[in-house]
This record gives structure tokens, C-alpha cells and sequence, in this order.
């Protein structure tokens, strides 16, 4: 059996790489999909410490998680929508009228 | 399979705010749209018969719900504020909708749903129950941030808020998710460190996630970048709703985890620290360079967050925990009311598509419109914190919570909060010189308020002066919710 410490590894390398992306992509979609992939992470992380607490309750969590992501999204992309319209581009550097 | 009647009266508010938030919601289509301001007048019944369910909260103390949600008097506080701040953003912002030519239903219906959120926040006993009180409020706030969808500032704060809300709720499921798997459970009051080795390092890893997601929800600083734009961006009253109700809710959601996990204090004690004095600094060094006065208001509201984890800070730190928690309780609300007033001050007197909201277009208010004037010079006078107002007392109460602390650290921060006031008095006294003694640049024709913002001001106003001068009620109150929190 493969210990948990390895699933909570990936879980923690995916988290990372969402944050990494989050701070350094420029298109609001990818963005987006990192915010996602952490809350990926999220649900790995979930799971596992659900199998080696021998819990079903960590698995319920994640439905919650997803739901929760969903109804997100769903509102991030009709933001991302009316920035489309209104603006002409996806990217966060030139979506900077709010400045000092 | 039906739940127990007492489970439905431990959620009573958030029972009665989702119902009417449907109701709306349903009726907002039927109804034309001449017709809107019923909509709020429906809306508005509903936070007042929310008000009115806390009572059933009162008579029914307890856990609900197998413990997910407790019914007590710290609960009880908090849905009182943010009740209180929806009841008060519908009403004075009946007339901004009608201005702007805004659909007035679903924006009203989102405030609900939002309050319901924060309600469950402020009740969760439970981590993931308060996760999805936080989403419940934070969607329905990202909606409403970008409510005048043609306009592009308003775009482009709620996407700031949407990406930046989303990421801090990410680092908060992983904390979340972290604790679970230190403790085995999510109940704030069943988790303690199971034994093994790593378990004590995996709960402190967690809670300092949970600390960075709430952190970004209650804009402390470094975590704050997002809110200057967001609340310059949004509708005015949006913004006078963003900066109170869900904030008064995070802080209430900080203070249940500070109170209930054991191990939170100290984890969290230097974190609380340097997050307060890094937003006092932040904030108010940023306003006093700010020409607009929505945005000075916004940098504002990170310097008062900075106070309001001086509290916490002295609540983690003290053995007489109460102290900090009453005086953060009571801090809110004089915020609260502060911060909605100046808020809807600033939607009214921008005007059409508020152009004109820099402190400059400001200049001679007091003589054109003298009560108007007079109401935004109560509030930021208690934002500077000068007695008879509320601000004086609630600073006053943190002061009392640090010193008594015991503690040299704390007694450093007390000394940075003394010292940020000074520089507050700045940019506030700025405005009010600008109202009372400068003369226009151009001319600005006299908006006289509507009734329906006028009581808003008042109340909020009175409510200043109320609690500046016999503050002993609320902040009895205050001390009782601070020892019923466990």
C-alpha cells in the first residue's frame, strides 16, 4: 500500500504550483485554473488524511468542495465574460484603471 | 428525518434571510420595473423579521445541527451587526438603484443571501460550516461588487476581488484540511492533536493557512492589496456593505478559532502582531496621500482592521481573553456604523455615475448642505477616534485589553496604535477643513438627501453618538457574547 505522506506530498507540490501560477500567470482564465488546482489539491488532501484516519467524513468534505467550486465558477465566468466585452482582452496587466 | 423544531430556531435569521432572498429573487421578474422599489420594501421586512428570528436564537441557546452551528451570545452579537448592516445598505441604497437605473431586486435578494453567509459564519461551530457561510457571502458579494455591469472600474474590481477571494478561500480549505488530518475532526471543539509525531506540526501548519485566508478576507495587511481597488471600483453602497457586514463576520469567525482551539493562541499571537501593525501602517500612511475620498475611506477601513487585531492580538495573548474579544466586539459596531454612513454619504453626493467623489468636490459642503456635512463629520471624527464618538471608546477599549495584557509586546503595539492615530487625524481633520472651510472650485448643485438615506444617516449617526456617550449597555453585552464564545 502506498503510505499517505505521498498523497499529502503531491497534494502540497499541486497547492505550490497553483499559488506559483496564480502569482505569475497574466490571463485571467489561467488564473482562474490555478484557483482551481489548488482547490484540487484541497480535495487530495482531503481524501487522504480521510484513508489514514480510516474516516469516511474527509470524503464528504470534498463533495462540499466541489459544490462550492462550481457555484464559483460560475460566477468567475460571467466575470470574466463582462471584462472580455467591455475591455477587448483577458489580460490582468491591462485591466488597470483602479490605480494610484 | 425532519429536524428538531429547536435545530430550526438555532438558525432562525438565516432561515428567514434565505426565504426572502428567494422571494425576491422570484418576484423580481413579475414585477416591472417601475415597480422595483417594493422589492425593497419586501427585502427590507425581511432583515427586520430577521432581526426579529434572533430573539428565537436567544430563547433557544445551544448547539444545532449535531454541532455544527451553535446558537449563543457571541452569535447573537454578530448577527445583530450584520443584520443590522443589511437592513441599513437596502434602505440607503433604494435611491442610489433608482439613480443609476439599476435593477433593484436581484440586488437586494444578493445582500440577503450575503447576510445569510455571514450569519452562518458567525454561528459555525465547525470548520466547514463556517466555509460555507464564508462562500455563501463572498459570491454573492463578487456579484454585487461589479452590480453596474457596463461600467469598467466596477469589472475590474470585481474581478480583483473574485481571483483574490478565491485564492485566500483556497489557502483556508487547506488549512482546513491540514487541521483535519491533525486532529481527526472538524469541530472546533474537538480538535486537539491526535498522538502521533507530526500531528502537533500539521495543526500549526493549518491554522496558520486558516490565518492567511482570513486574513485576506478581513483586508489586514500584507494580504490587503486587493481592497483599495475593490472598494474604489464597486457601487458605493456595495462598497459600504463589503467593508462592514462580511469583515464584521471574518473577525467573528477569527475570534471562535482563537477562543475554541487550544492551540491557535500561540500560533497565532505573533501573526495577529505583526498583521496589526503591518495595516495600521499600510493603511493610513497609504491615505493620507489619497485625493479620492472613496479610496482614502478604503485605505481607511485596512488601518481599522490593523485595530481591530490589536484586540485579538491582546486576546490571544492574555489570560483574561474576554477583555480583547469584548473590545473587538465592540470596535465593530462602532465601525460598522461609522464606515456605512460615510459610504452612503459618498454614493449620494458623487452623483450620476459618481464622478465626483474626490475630497476636492467636497469643499464648502458645509454650507450647501449643512446636515449632510455634519453627519460625515460625526463619522469621521469617530473614525479618528475622538471621545463622544464611538471610535474614542472602541479605541479605548483595545488600549485596555493590551495594557492589561501584561505583556511588553502588546504594550509596544498599544504604543503603534497611539501613534497611527496621530497620523489618522490627519487625513480625516483634512476633509472635514475641506467641508467647513474652503470654497469650490466649480460649482456643485445641492443634492438634497432622500428620506430613506436620511433615516440611514441618523440611525447611523445617533448610533455613534449612542454608543460614545453610554456605551454600558453594548459593551455588557459585549463582555457577556466574549465569555459565552466556548
Amino acid at each position: 500500500m502506498v503510505p499517505t505522506s505521498y498523497f499529502l506530498v503531491l497534494s502540497a507540490v499541486l497547492f505550490g504550483l497553483g499559488v506559483i501560477a496564480f502569482v505569475f500567470k497574466r490571463n485571467i482564465l489561467t488564473i482562474f485554473m490555478s484557483i482551481e488546482l489548488m482547490l484540487n489539491a484541497v480535495n487530495l488532501a482531503f481524501v487522504s488524511f480521510s484513508r489514514a484516519l480510516g474516516q469516511l467524513q474527509g470524503q464528504v468534505f470534498v463533495f462540499f468542495v466541489i459544490v462550492v467550486a462550481a457555484a464559483e465558477a460560475a460566477v468567475g465566468l460571467a466575470i470574466v465574460i463582462l471584462i472580455h466585452r467591455n475591455r477587448g482582452t483577458l489580460n490582468v496587466e491591462r485591466v488597470d484603471t483602479l490605480k494610484d | 428525518m425532519f429536524p428538531p423544531l429547536q435545530d430550526l430556531y438555532r438558525i432562525a435569521p438565516e432561515l428567514v434571510l434565505c426565504g426572502f432572498g428567494m422571494l425576491v429573487m422570484f418576484l423580481a421578474p413579475i414585477v416591472p420595473k417601475a415597480r422595483h422599489g417594493a422589492l425593497a420594501f419586501i427585502s427590507l421586512l425581511g432583515a427586520a423579521l430577521a432581526l426579529g428570528a434572533t430573539r428565537f436564537m436567544a430563547l433557544n441557546p445551544g448547539a444545532a445541527y449535531s454541532g455544527l452551528v451553535r446558537a449563543d451570545a457571541f452569535s447573537l452579537f454578530v448577527h445583530l451587526i450584520v443584520i443590522g448592516v443589511a437592513f441599513l445598505a437596502i434602505l440607503g441604497s433604494v435611491d442610489y438603484l433608482k439613480r443609476e437605473d439599476l435593477d433593484g431586486g436581484e440586488f437586494c435578494a444578493l445582500i440577503l443571501f450575503a447576510t445569510a453567509g455571514m450569519g452562518v459564519m458567525a454561528g459555525a461551530h465547525e470548520l466547514l460550516t463556517a466555509f460555507v457561510g464564508l462562500e455563501m457571502s463572498s459570491i454573492a458579494s463578487y456579484v454585487l461588487a461589479t452590480y453596474r455591469r457596463d461600467e469598467p472600474r466596477a469589472n475590474e474590481a470585481a474581478m480583483k476581488y473574485f481571483l483574490l477571494g478565491s485564492f485566500a478561500t483556497a489557502f483556508f480549505l487547506y488549512g482546513i484540511a491540514l487541521s483535519f488530518g491533525a486532529t481527526g475532526s472538524t469541530h472546533l471543539d474537538l480538535m486537539t492533536p491526535l498522538a502521533n509525531d507530526s500531528s502537533h506540526t500539521l495543526l500549526k501548519t493549518g491554522l496558520g493557512l486558516i490565518f492567511i485566508g482570513l486574513a485576506f478576507k478581513v483586508a489586514a495587511a500584507p494580504f490587503q492589496m486587493w481592497t483599495p481597488d475593490v472598494y474604489e471600483g464597486a457601487p458605493a453602497p456595495v462598497t459600504a456593505m463589503l467593508s462592514t457586514g462580511p469583515k464584521a463576520a471574518a473577525f467573528a469567525l477569527a475570534l471562535r478559532i482563537l477562543a475554541s482551539i487550544d492551540a491557535a493562541a500561540p500560533v497565532w499571537f505573533w501573526a495577529l502582531w505583526v498583521a496589526a501593525a503591518l495595516s495600521m501602517f499600510a493603511g493610513n500612511l497609504s491615505a493620507v496621500v489619497q485625493t479620492s475620498l472613496k479610496r482614502m475611506l478604503a485605505y481607511s477601513s485596512i488601518a481599522h482592521a490593523g485595530y481591530i487585531l490589536v484586540a485579538l492580538a491582546a486576546a490571544a495573548a492574555s489570560d483574561r481573553m474576554e477583555l480583547g474579544i469584548a473590545a473587538a466586539l465592540f470596535y465593530l459596531v462602532s465601525y460598522a456604523l461609522v464606515k456605512l454612513g460615510a459610504f452612503l454619504i459618498v454614493a449620494h453626493l458623487g452623483g450620476a455615475g459618481e464622478r465626483h467623489v474626490d475630497i476636492e468636490d467636497f469643499a464648502g459642503l458645509g454650507r450647501r448642505q449643512p446636515a449632510m456635512a455634519a453627519c460625515l463629520s460625526i463619522f469621521l471624527l469617530s473614525l479618528l477616534g475622538l471621545p463622544v464618538t464611538a471610535g474614542f471608546l472602541g479605541k479605548f477599549y483595545i488600549f485596555n485589553a493590551a495594557l492589561q495584557s501584561n505583556q511588553p509586546s502588546l504594550l509596544w503595539l498599544a504604543i503603534l496604535l497611539g501613534l497611527n492615530s496621530v497620523i489618522g487625524a490627519y487625513y480625516y481633520l483634512r476633509v472635514i477643513v475641506a467641508m467647513y472651510m474652503r470654497e469650490p472650485e466649480r460649482e456643485i448643485a445641492a443634492e438634497p438627501a432622500p428620506w430613506t438615506l436620511s433615516i440611514v444617516l441618523w440611525i447611523a449617526a445617533a448610533g455613534t453618538i449612542y454608543a460614545g456617550l453610554l456605551p454600558a449597555r453594548i459593551i455588557g453585552y459585549a463582555t457577556k457574547a466574549a465569555m459565552n464564545i466556548r
